[in-house]
């Protein structure tokens, strides 16, 4: 009699708590496992589109790439240069309940700046000191004034985490990722799942109308989009140029679309090593000109991308601020491109051992470029290589083109510093040139866009005629969702984010 | 048998070690440094230079090897360079994965290729025989990754009636455990499917014209009993030790099939770990792989011994 | 003469060779698959005759467009000719397919004769590391080496003849072992051959049903392999067309342009299930206890 009491009293008790309104969760699905869930510590692009919902940075960019506050309210940069005050927003906790305020700023930036292993050290390595002026007011003394850092502060270099967690945990931080974002970590399965859940007591939850985020990387991109239009998931990244004609005939479906802050071109080796300074490039700058003037990059998109990817020549995209205007994107000119070889007195065919990463994407592209660059007098000798191996690879200067892109920075200095100074870690052409350097220091100091967009026209001027990268197309950010996700905008810079989208049953 | 099982155990030790030099020189053949791979987007050469020295990847070979096999002896196969888990954490999260995909795999093939092989010999040089033939063959002809491929777009994009990739465990929830299993076991198992077909046909032929069942056939047992009783319990024999052969291949094939479907197993997790240079994971599952493989080998050469008793001398 | 004796005369002439070729052509599918073979093999080696087209002529202008008159198995994603492509692509899968198994037989067929042979010590260090290296899964293996060799089609067939060596090595180890104790060879070790002739005049010809039996069925497995290795992008490099590589490809097209995977696909499957049928005929005919 007890038992049949009990029973149904258990049974009343799981009816009364049956959920009065089902738990919205956003599936997405990512093209790759992410890396460590540590800011500090991580280096993916995909992974950023995770730590967008777990851990706010100070501040954050609109869709056009200007700077807006987040966790911070605002930031001011002394005559000098050298002085930069932030003031950080009020009340703002962590997920573990404990307060942001300057001390625990403190204690992340300076992670970041000097943790064993870090990634953001070179970001943010114009800053001499953090100090605490009170509270809610951080001071960065730097070294040398150095205008990109707010733009650092709007990425990774700029994401506060728990100063508790980071203290208890070390460098284990990125199993249980404790920060200040929207969303809580609840558990991650490698290369299965990654599980948000809704932080109640986010500075900004009264915009925020899920309640879970679960992250599935899933690498082959048809399956990924076999998935959403199954409604296994409610959002995908990196969604193929080629499906997009799909997706829009799907009304189950929709797209947000945006033109890449990055860029894809052709690294060539004009001085790296034996291949390059006894190769076809490391010469006579003419050769690079006629292999540019080779390419029909309207045609390479069309052919490759039905059109849907944005051709360029610079290290910004055409619709960037930061774009000169007077330099526009040349069109194919096979007879210059000849006469070009012809001057420069070199043999044709010109033979280019030709390293292409691999992916499908990327080996198409480089059979498409063959094909144009043999109609000058180039054998292009594609070498499909592992994408791992061709980093060595590059390193080492065991290539004479390399088809590589970068996914690129809010500001044109993280597209260009590292890739344009003499001996900088990812000038993979050994490019060098004192001028440039100078005007790319140059360009750190100032502040202002019309000063450094005319510094970077010096720079164009003549990096683009002589410099090892021939800047090909802009990729379009291509992010596919099911048509019960409401309010969703994308940014160039690829990251998904969910405050403020509504996921309808 | 005592002597049996001493000598095998005995045999055992040298092969493991083998095992493990071509483990750790595996992935010593991978040319790039796993410290650019780990990487990725960043660069700073400072960085690099501490990460080589955290993972030792600036010793000499042998020193490395040294470390790495005391590790194991001791319970620790290392950390992920990538991941920063240790790999004995991700070899318990995924190898219930794969084990459970070549299981179905082997139940799936067991049925289809057992009751073929048996339909093919009874029924042999018929036009059954050669039907069935054809498609146990058509098993170990396609590409499993092509397969794969096509099922997901036809069930799970066309009828919709399975996800189209994914991965939920047994204990979360049985029934979508098996919708999101059957399709990555079936292309799996096709393959054994017709290796066992072949076996179970050749073992059967062999059996129903050998002389115990002559003579059972002459003693007037009716066709039926004959063949299911004794040609079937024969034939049945060396499928013991087909199968745990067979393990190596499914998780060979594994590889690609969790890639296609998207399911975090072994075989993800070694190719991912091999392209991304990450050399403690490739070793520590390798080691597991191998080691499980040579220990089923054991198990089947002794059920093999003890089912069939002529073997014991 | 009586009807036996002739009979017996008639059957004793005819040499093991003829027997095996004569049991070979009466199962229709060993037939079927021997032709399919033959008519692939010449597609391949006269290729330029049989393509229409330049395979890797690409034509923007007809991107992807289905099977026509002009283009009887369509065009794929730069518009080269499919046909054209599957025809030439025969060459890599065959090739791969060949060349890797008689690396395989070359280097694991001496080894195993030597362990069969030579037996104690020797036997014993070649049979661990033959079970080491079959107990570590043979794609890892065969991607690791592909990858440290460099993709190319010839490396990736390195790589499959290497890592499938061990097969022949404990199958021509196993023969030996039980053919070793065979009259003939005793025979011929009282008349004091040496081993090495005793190993390749005596016993090899003897273990030869087996081996061609096996490795008629890995070439199947290697063209697979090769497959596997290409759709990894560790095989035949672009623009020079393989079957792997083309379904890799056709992978990202599958709804938009679904010719480009049928046709590579269904040449894969054709060329191993003709292997494998050749094999099983094989097995059937040299089995010494088939009448």
């Amino acid at each position: 009699m007890a038992r049949l009491v009990s029973i149904a009293l258990l049974a009343g008790m799981l009816l009364a708590s049956a959920p009065v309104a089902a738990q919205t969760t956003l599936r997405v699905g990512l093209a790759e496992d992410p890396d460590v869930l540590d800011p500090t510590l991580a280096r993916t692009y995909v992974g950023r589109i995770v730590f967008a919902s777990l851990c706010d940075k100070l501040f954050d960019i609109d869709d056009q790439l200007n700077i807006v506050p987040q966790l911070a309210l605002s930031h001011a940069t002394s005559e000098d240069g050298k002085t930069v005050t932030i003031k950080l927003r009020q009340g703002v906790k962590f997920h573990d309940g404990t307060a942001m305020d300057a001390t625990a700023v403190k204690a992340s930036l300076e992670r970041h700046m000097s943790m064993q292993g870090s990634f953001r050290r070179p970001e943010l390595a114009a800053v001499d000191k953090v100090e605490v002026v009170d509270a809610a007011t951080v001071l960065l003394q730097l070294k040398t004034p150095f205008s990109p850092l707010i733009a650092q502060l709007a990425d990774r270099a700029g994401m506060i985490l728990s100063a508790k967690a980071i203290g208890e945990e070390g460098d284990k931080f990125g199993l249980k990722p404790i920060c200040a974002g929207p969303f809580k970590f609840v558990e991650r399965v490698q290369q299965d799942r990654i599980v948000l859940e809704k932080f109640a007591d986010y500075w900004n939850a009264q915009n925020v109308h899920i309640d879970r985020v679960i992250f599935r990387p899933i690498v082959e991109s048809t399956v990924r989009l076999a998935n959403l239009k199954s409604g296994s998931l409610d959002l995908i990244e990196r969604a193929l140029a080629t499906d997009l004609k799909e997706i829009k005939a799907d009304p189950k479906l929709k797209l947000a679309t945006q033109i890449e802050i990055g860029y894809q071109g052709l690294t060539l080796n004009l001085a790296n090593g034996e291949a390059g300074k006894n190769g076809p490039f490391g010469k006579d700058p003419r050769v690079r000109l006629a292999l540019e003037a080779a390419i029909d990059r309207k045609a390479l998109s069309e052919v490759v991308f039905n059109g849907e990817y944005l051709p360029g020549n610079q290290w910004v995209s055409p619709k960037s601020a930061y774009y000169q205007q007077k330099f526009p994107v040349p069109g194919r000119d096979v007879a210059k491109a000849k006469k070009l070889l012809a001057e420069a007195g070199v043999a044709t065919p010109v033979s280019v051992d030709f390293m292409v990463p691999n992916n499908p994407e990327s080996r198409q592209a480089a059979e498409v470029i063959q094909a144009m660059a043999q109609e000058a007098g180039f054998d292009l000798k594609i070498r499909v290589t592992e994408f791992a191996t061709s980093l060595n690879e590059a390193e080492q200067g065991r290539f004479q083109a390399y088809f590589i892109g970068w996914s690129g920075r809010v500001d044109p200095d993280g597209n260009s510093y590292i890739f344009f100074k003499c001996k900088a870690p990812q000038n993979n052409g050994h490019f060098c040139s004192k001028d440039v350097d100078q005007w790319l220091d140059d360009a750190r100091q100032v502040n202002k866009l019309e000063e450094r967009k005319a510094i970077y026209e010096k720079v164009a001027d003549k990096y683009l005629k002589e410099g090892s990268i021939i800047y090909l197309y802009h990729r379009l950010v291509i992010i596919a969702h099911s048509n019960k996700l409401e309010g969703y905008q994308q940014l160039p810079d690829g990251l998904v984010r969910v405050v403020g989208v509504k996921l309808k049953p | 048998m005592l002597l049996f099982l001493g000598k095998r155990l005995l045999q055992l030790l040298p092969t493991l070690f083998f095992v493990s030099l071509i483990i750790f020189s595996l992935q010593q053949l991978l040319p790039g440094d796993p410290a650019l791979a780990m990487a990725g987007e960043e660069r700073d050469p400072a960085v690099l230079e501490q990460i080589r020295r955290q993972y030792r990847l600036d010793q000499p070979l042998y020193v490395q090897y040294v470390y790495w096999v005391g590790g194991v002896l001791s319970g620790n196969l290392g950390e992920s360079m990538r991941l920063k888990e240790p790999v004995l954490t991700l070899i318990t999260q995924k190898f219930p994965v794969t084990l459970q995909l070549a299981l179905m795999a082997i139940v799936i093939s067991l049925l289809i290729g057992v009751s073929a092989g048996v339909v093919s010999a009874v029924k042999k040089d018929t036009p059954i025989d050669y039907a069935v033939n054809l498609v146990a063959l058509w098993g170990i002809s396609t590409p499993n990754f092509w397969l794969g491929i096509l099922l997901i777009f036809l069930f799970a994009v066309h009828l919709g009636w399975l996800p189209a990739s994914g991965y939920v465990g047994p204990l979360e929830d049985f029934w979508l455990s098996l919708k999101t299993t059957i399709l990555p076991a079936f292309v799996l198992g096709n393959s054994f499917a017709a290796v066992l077909m072949r076996h179970t046909r050749s073992a059967m032929l062999q059996a129903m014209s050998s002389d115990y069942v002559r003579t059972a056939r002459a003693k007037g047992l009716a066709e039926r009993k004959v063949v299911l009783k004794h040609a079937m319990r024969n034939a049945l024999t060396p499928v013991v030790t087909l199968g745990a052969l067979e393990l190596g291949t499914l998780l060979s094939g594994a590889v690609l099939t969790e890639q296609v479907f998207s399911i975090p197993g072994f075989g993800k997790l070694i190719v991912d770990s091999v392209f991304n240079r990450d050399y403690a994971v490739v070793q520590g599952v390798t080691l597991v792989t191998a080691t499980t493989y040579i220990l089923l080998n054991l198990l089947a050469d002794i059920a093999y011994v003890l089912i069939n008793p002529r073997l014991r001398s | 003469m009586a009807v036996s004796e002739a009979l017996t005369l008639e059957l004793a002439e005819e040499s093991p060779g003829a027997r095996a070729w004569r049991r070979l052509i009466k199962r229709k599918g060993a037939v079927v698959g021997l032709g399919i073979i033959v008519v692939f093999v010449g597609v391949a080696i006269f290729a330029p005759l049989f393509a229409p087209y330049d395979p890797i002529q690409q034509s923007w202008s007809t991107i992807r467009k289905p099977p026509s008159l002009q283009h009887w198995f369509g065009t794929d994603e730069s518009g080269r000719d499919l046909f054209s492509r599957v025809i030439f692509g025969a060459r890599a899968s065959l090739l791969a397919g060949i060349v890797s198994i008689s690396i395989a037989l070359g280097l694991g067929v001496p080894v195993g004769l030597l362990a069969g042979y030579a037996g104690r010590w020797v036997d014993a260090l070649i049979s661990r590391i033959t079970d080491a290296m079959l107990a570590c899964p043979f794609l890892i293996l065969a991607i690791a080496l592909a990858a440290f060799l460099g993709p190319s089609l010839e490396n990736a067939m390195i790589a499959i003849g290497v890592t499938a060596t061990p097969i022949f090595v404990r199958l021509t180890r196993g023969q030996v072992l039980a053919v070793k104790v065979e009259d003939y060879v005793e025979a011929a070790r009282a008349v004091g051959n040496p081993p090495t002739r005793i190993a390749y005049k005596h016993i090899l010809p003897n273990i030869l049903p087996a081996l061609i039996v096996q490795a008629t069925i890995s070439v199947a497995t290697a063209i697979i392999a090769e497959a596997s290795l290409s759709f990894l992008g560790l095989g035949q490099q672009p623009p020079a067309p393989s079957w792997g590589s083309m379904l890799n490809t056709a992978q990202r097209f599958l709804t938009n342009a679904p010719w480009m995977a049928i046709w590579p696909g269904l040449a894969i499957f054709l060329i191993v299930l003709s292997f494998n049928m050749v094999g099983d005929g094989l097995r059937d005919a040299l089995d010494p206890k088939e009448r």
